[in-house]
């Protein structure tokens, strides 16, 4: 909750403002009952009919009051709300970017998703509207009770008698409420992340016929949220009215209580009137009670769920004085390098000289590390032992965006953003020219295909490039990669959906870039065999490491590899030579 | 395609329309009795409500005035009585309503689920995953209090309204004039800014849609944010939705705030109207004290329904987009579904005949050109081509995840449109190009096809494609949590993991859409082996660009342009010397050279 009011504080005016036109609306609403009973003590019982005209006056001026402070009231704790809102959810959108892969590794996005979503609603619903009204509420029993204490305060004493069981009704009505909220929030993020799951791979769950298997799991926890749900309002059913009969109870105590004493004559009728005026206006405050305490729980609950995330370390960040190389020209070193994923040991000890402008080929068996090998130049993930060098300092002692901004990266797994080609292709290089686009393109090999496209550039694709072969897709990013001119480029397996003609032709586009280090991983001799340097990596070692010919010599792993794939070429030795 | 990203807006009907409510309100139908019951008990409690002013009237006139103490003590003990009547019935209330209204948002959730698994393909191509995800779980959340409000508050609150207004006409007629005197004003000026009110409501609403279509998709694709180093860019994109949202909202509340303001005014004014006209009636003799004291009291209790009912306007109003919403989806007809007659596909044998098939996704654009062929089952055959040259949409036709736009695919015999999805999918196995795991077990995960299959066939499956060694190395073994998109494995090991998955449910026809593209040759060598073996008389089709994918295939065929241009062994189309020995001595040339 605290850590909320620092939110607040940004706002300081768009609150205080606010908060005193409630204090004048209760004060306006204070003298009300007060009218009331002027008027029928004075006008109607004394008879003083000449004073009427100037006490309606000032009821229709306290009306008037009335309407302007409180659209003031509203619309700016709505306002204020907003902001709030909005501060709050950038601030964890932001954090969320800046958490490393390996958070994202291991966290769904339907989770994080509902966190930026419905809790952040949950917490500006309660910002904007539910906090003031508590606050007016609170202020109401205030004033109420210490006018009802002026009029009479033995009367005032015995009303108030059901406070202290009020507060603790309330107070047990929060604890189970929170417990409840908590729950529900993590079912309804379960539940996004399995609607999510299913949206996203629909095309498997078809291919594989599986949607009655698909509508079982969501039933399941379609369910869950249900009873969690019938659960929590059961518990507002429980409390609820009983904090209703509450206030209704203290209503019943002035009339018999401020009965008897009107008819001891130890108060009069009017002061009756007017101090039931002032019970009835406790009776709503403490009927809301319930609803707030509801809000009130819920909101907790999102936020705590909210600074949980926010709390959670970015393991990779900036560090405090950050060292720039001098020249960014494309060098990476590996020092004795040692990887861990978990438990797992994923790289150990290597050790790797990459020259500016040169090629390096990465090959090796699925899972042997090689994509490990490559995440830790960006520094997406962080070694365990040994260091990295980019441009001759250490990844870690470099400021995170300018270090991936002097890498380019296509991954294996291509994600296209559901935008135009064009936007999709100059993520990351906004400002670049046309013919740069055009010359990415068509380096990447997609300058043709999207000509023939409807809307050519400005054709929206799906998101994860839907409606595109995957071809297609990878060409796409490959385009989107060379557009951002870094003096590193990576290939992660980014050719193994093009055909060999298509990869070779890229390649051919590539070389030309001469001063562009180029790290690429591949299965396909064909794709790295004019590498300066071969590494193939097996068990996070480096098994072999030398140029196509030399490797061919050493009659090892690359060896064999190269006669299964030229194996498929005897044939045509044969008939052909 | 027509594709929504997240800086359109959606268009959704502009006018707030009476039959979604009905459609709407129709769900409560199935629980009749629960809101019968629900009405009877919030109508004890409302007369409880009602009658506490007139109790406090009779105390004032009848008791206190006349020092009747034990009356006093009477009617106080009546009052306990009643309102803890009143107590108990809004207990059974809440939750009778509670669990109906919980009850129709869980079917509501499921319909529109359930019905999004019988769309086709291409209304997955048009739509990012954000925004069919906020169906399911915005929209239905937003309609979260309508249900219970519907019954608990409009109904309740109309009955206060008409009983409150006969209990004051009844007290005195002349009296309730004045104090409605001021409704009709307040109803003229509700009515004047309605509609554009409305309309600002929507637009919050689709603001709101646009927003958080954009954070899921930069959710999705955070690495490549990341690796791109935009996440100032991505950030400020992200406010300047979040900014646009805002303004909508404040343009909404400017115009939905000052409802409160017209109610406290009306009801400032008509209160300044009862006393002037009341005690004029005092004063005649008209009316008691009494009288006009609970009078007061009868006027704050109509006008808190009053506030109350336009809140619930106001909700529904905002609500109605998301009901609207979810409706549309649920109108979605699928344009891939049985036929009224379909038969169920019998145990086939594999034999696949495509006879002048022709496809077009967007009917502009000819994908698929008059194409014709027949496949004995047992035969693999290797589909070959540059990328986009259609060999993916034979795929997609053949297991009829698009409709042919002219032609007819049969298996068997079987026109493939005359027979059920279940039959058909359920007897082949495909493995796309862009693998999908699921988070969970890497065991539920090869399983998913087969929910049914004992640990033995699951490790046997996984060891035909070799991806037995690398789950064992794993921590927990086939028992390895993954992640969604198992984002921890290499895209090589998920390929593999898929590969079992394809081949744990024995399908007589398999087909393999780049499915080995991104494992490396030596197991992929293991991999074609297994399957080889496992498959002795499936029949089978591959697309790949790896040479020693393809070669060993019974028959290839060149795709290019929508068309087929040769069909052969591959000793057959060398000797031709055409377009595949073309391809093929090309990649020949980019191994030697």
């Amino acid at each position: 909750m605290k850590r909320i009011l620092n939110y607040m504080k940004k706002y300081k005016m768009l609150f205080i403002v606010p908060t005193l036109s409630m204090f004048v609306l209760i004060g306006l609403d204070m003298i009300n009952p007060h009218i009331t009973g002027v008027i029928i003590d004075d006008v109607i019982v004394a008879g003083e009919f000449d004073r009427l005209t100037g006490l309606l006056l000032l009821l229709i001026f306290i009306t008037l009051g009335r309407a302007v402070f409180g659209y003031i009231r509203e619309f700016l704790f709505d306002y204020a709300g907003i902001q709030v809102g909005l501060d709050l959810r950038r601030d964890l959108f932001d954090h969320i970017q800046s958490l490393p892969f390996e958070y994202f590794d291991k966290t769904n996005t339907g989770e994080i998703m509902s966190r930026t979503t419905r809790d952040v609603d949950n917490v500006w619903e309660v910002v904007g509207f539910v906090a003031g009204f508590f606050l007016e509420q609170v202020f109401y029993v205030i004033a109420a009770t210490t006018m009802m204490f002026f009029i009479n305060w033995q009367l005032a004493l015995i009303c108030t008698m059901v406070f202290p069981l009020l507060g603790y009704l309330a107070v047990k009505m929060d604890q189970n409420m929170g417990k409840a909220y908590e729950e529900i929030s993590d079912q309804d993020a379960k539940l996004n992340t399995k609607a999510q799951e299913n949206i996203a791979g629909v095309r498997l769950v078809k291919s594989l016929n599986r949607e009655n298997l698909e509508k079982k799991k969501f039933r399941r926890e379609n369910k869950k949220l249900y009873r969690l749900n019938v659960k929590r309002n059961n518990i507002l059913a429980d409390f609820h009215p009983k904090i209703e009969f509450l206030s209704y109870f203290s209503t019943i105590l002035v009339i018999l209580v401020g009965g008897i004493f009107v008819i001891n004559e130890q108060m009069s009728i009017g002061a009756l009137v007017a101090f039931n005026g002032y019970v009835s206006m406790l009776v709503w405050p403490m009927r809301f009670l319930g609803w707030l305490t509801n809000s009130l729980s819920r909101c907790n609950a999102s936020l705590k769920k909210i600074f949980k995330i926010m709390d959670e370390v970015p393991s990779i960040k900036d560090p405090d004085n950050s060292v720039s190389p001098e020249k960014r020209r494309g060098a990476v070193t590996f020092r004795n390098v040692s990887f861990q994923y978990g438990e797992d040991q994923v790289l150990s000890n290597i050790d790797l000289q990459i020259k500016p402008g040169s090629t390096v080929a990465v090959m090796g068996a699925t899972g042997s590390g090689k994509t490990s090998l490559l995440n830790l130049i960006p520094r997406y993930y962080d070694t365990a032992r040994g260091q990295i060098l980019v441009d001759g300092v250490d990844v870690r002692k470099q400021e995170l965006q300018e270090l991936r901004q002097s890498i380019s990266v296509v991954m294996q797994d291509t994600f296209l953003f559901s935008d135009t080609l064009l936007e999709n292709i100059k993520f990351g290089s906004e400002e670049a020219s046309m013919e740069e686009v055009t010359q990415a393109m068509k380096d990447a090999r997609v300058y043709d295909f999207i000509q023939e496209m409807p809307e050519g550039l400005d054709t929206i694709i799906g998101e994860r490039g839907v409606g595109l072969s995957g071809g297609q897709k990878q060409r796409i990013s490959i385009a989107r990669a060379l557009l951002k001119k870094s003096p590193i480029l990576i290939f992660d397996d980014a050719t193994s959906a093009l055909d060999m003609e298509t990869e070779y032709q890229i390649q051919k586009a590539l070389n030309k870039r001469e001063h562009l280090t180029k790290i690429i991983v591949a299965h396909r001799i064909s794709a790295v065999k004019d590498a300066d340097e071969i590494i193939i990596i097996g068990n996070g070692n480096i098994l072999e490491k030398g140029n196509h010919h030399q490797l061919l010599n050493q009659k090892g792993y690359y060896f064999n590899l190269y006669r299964n794939q030229l194996g498929d070429m005897t044939l045509l030795n044969k008939e052909v030579i | 395609m027509s594709v929504n990203t997240f800086k359109e807006d959606e268009v959704v009907q502009q006018s707030l329309r009476l039959s979604v409510i009905k459609r709407l309100l129709g769900y409560l139908k199935n629980y009749k009795k629960n809101v019968f019951s629900a009405l009877i008990l919030m109508i004890i409690a409302v007369s409880v409500n009602i009658i506490n002013p007139y109790f406090i009237k009779i105390g004032i006139d009848e008791f206190i005035e006349t020092e009747n103490i034990r009356g006093l003590l009477f009617l106080a003990g009546i009052m306990v009585a009643v309102n803890i009547l009143s107590m108990i019935a809004s207990k059974k209330r809440v939750m009778i309503m509670g669990r109906t209204s919980n009850k129709i948002l869980m079917e509501i959730r499921e319909a529109l689920f359930n019905h999004i698994q019988k769309l086709s393909f291409s209304f997955f191509d048009s739509r990012p995953v954000g925004k069919i995800l906020a169906r399911i779980t915005t929209d239905v959340n937003a309609l979260t209090n309508f249900f219970t409000d519907s019954v608990t508050v409009v109904i309740p609150d109309l009955i206060t309204l008409i009983a409150i207004s006969g209990i004051m006409f009844w007290m005195s007629y002349q009296l309730a004039i004045a104090a409605f005197i001021t409704l009709p004003v307040l109803m003229g000026g509700l009515i004047l800014i309605e509609s554009t009110f409305r309309k600002k409501w929507q637009v919050f609403r689709k603001k709101n849609s646009n927003l958080n279509a954009y954070i899921h998709e930069d959710y999705s694709g955070i690495r490549v944010v990341q690796s791109f180093a935009r996440e100032r860019h991505t950030s400020s994109t992200f406010f300047s939705l979040g900014k646009d949202l805002n303004h909508s909202f404040i343009g909404a509340i400017k115009f939905a705030d000052g409802f409160w303001s017209m109610v406290v005014l009306s009801w400032g004014f008509g209160t300044a109207i009862v006393f002037w006209v009341g005690v004029r009636l005092i004063d005649t003799g008209t009316i008691s004290i009494g009288v006009l004291v609970a009078f007061m009291g009868y006027i704050t209790m109509f006008w808190r329904p009053v506030i109350n009912l336009t809140n619930f306007y106001n909700v529904t109003v905002s609500n109605m987009t998301s009901a609207e919403r979810i409706f549309e989806i649920l109108d979605t007809p699928p344009d891939i579904e049985n036929r009224g007659d379909a038969k169920e596909l019998p145990p086939i044998e594999g034999k696949v005949t495509f006879e002048n098939v022709s496809f077009s996704y967007d009917r502009e654009e000819q994908v698929l050109d008059n194409i014709s062929f027949t496949v004995e089952k047992g035969e693999t055959i290797a589909l070959v081509g540059h990328t986009g040259a259609g060999k993916t949409t034979i795929i997609n036709l053949l297991s009829r995840f698009y409709d042919v736009t002219h032609g007819v695919v049969k298996i068997d015999g079987h026109d493939i449109n005359e027979v059920t999805l279940d039959s058909l999918r359920s007897q082949m196995a495909i493995m796309m190009q862009d693998t999908f795991l699921f988070s969970g077990t890497v065991k539920e995960n090869i399983r998913y096809g087969k929910p049914d299959a004992t640990d033995e066939e699951i490790i046997r499956a996984a060891s035909v494609v070799n991806a037995h060694n690398f789950i064992m190395a794993m921590e927990n073994g086939y028992d390895t949590e993954i992640n969604e998109r198992g984002s921890k494995l290499s895209i090589g090991q998920r390929q593999l993991l898929a590969l079992s998955r394809a081949v744990l449910n024995d399908p007589k026809i398999l087909i393999l859409d780049e499915a080995t593209s991104s494992i490396d040759t030596e197991t992929e060598i293991l991999v074609q082996k297994g399957i080889r073996a496992l498959l002795k008389d499936r029949t089978s089709f591959v697309i790949a660009h790896r040479l020693s994918t393809i070669k060993n295939a019974d028959r290839i065929m060149v795709i290019h342009d929508g068309k087929i241009m040769e069909t052969g062994s591959h000793n057959e189309l060398l000797e031709n010397q055409s377009m595949y020995y073309k391809l093929f001595t090309a990649q020949y040339q980019f191994l030697k050279a």
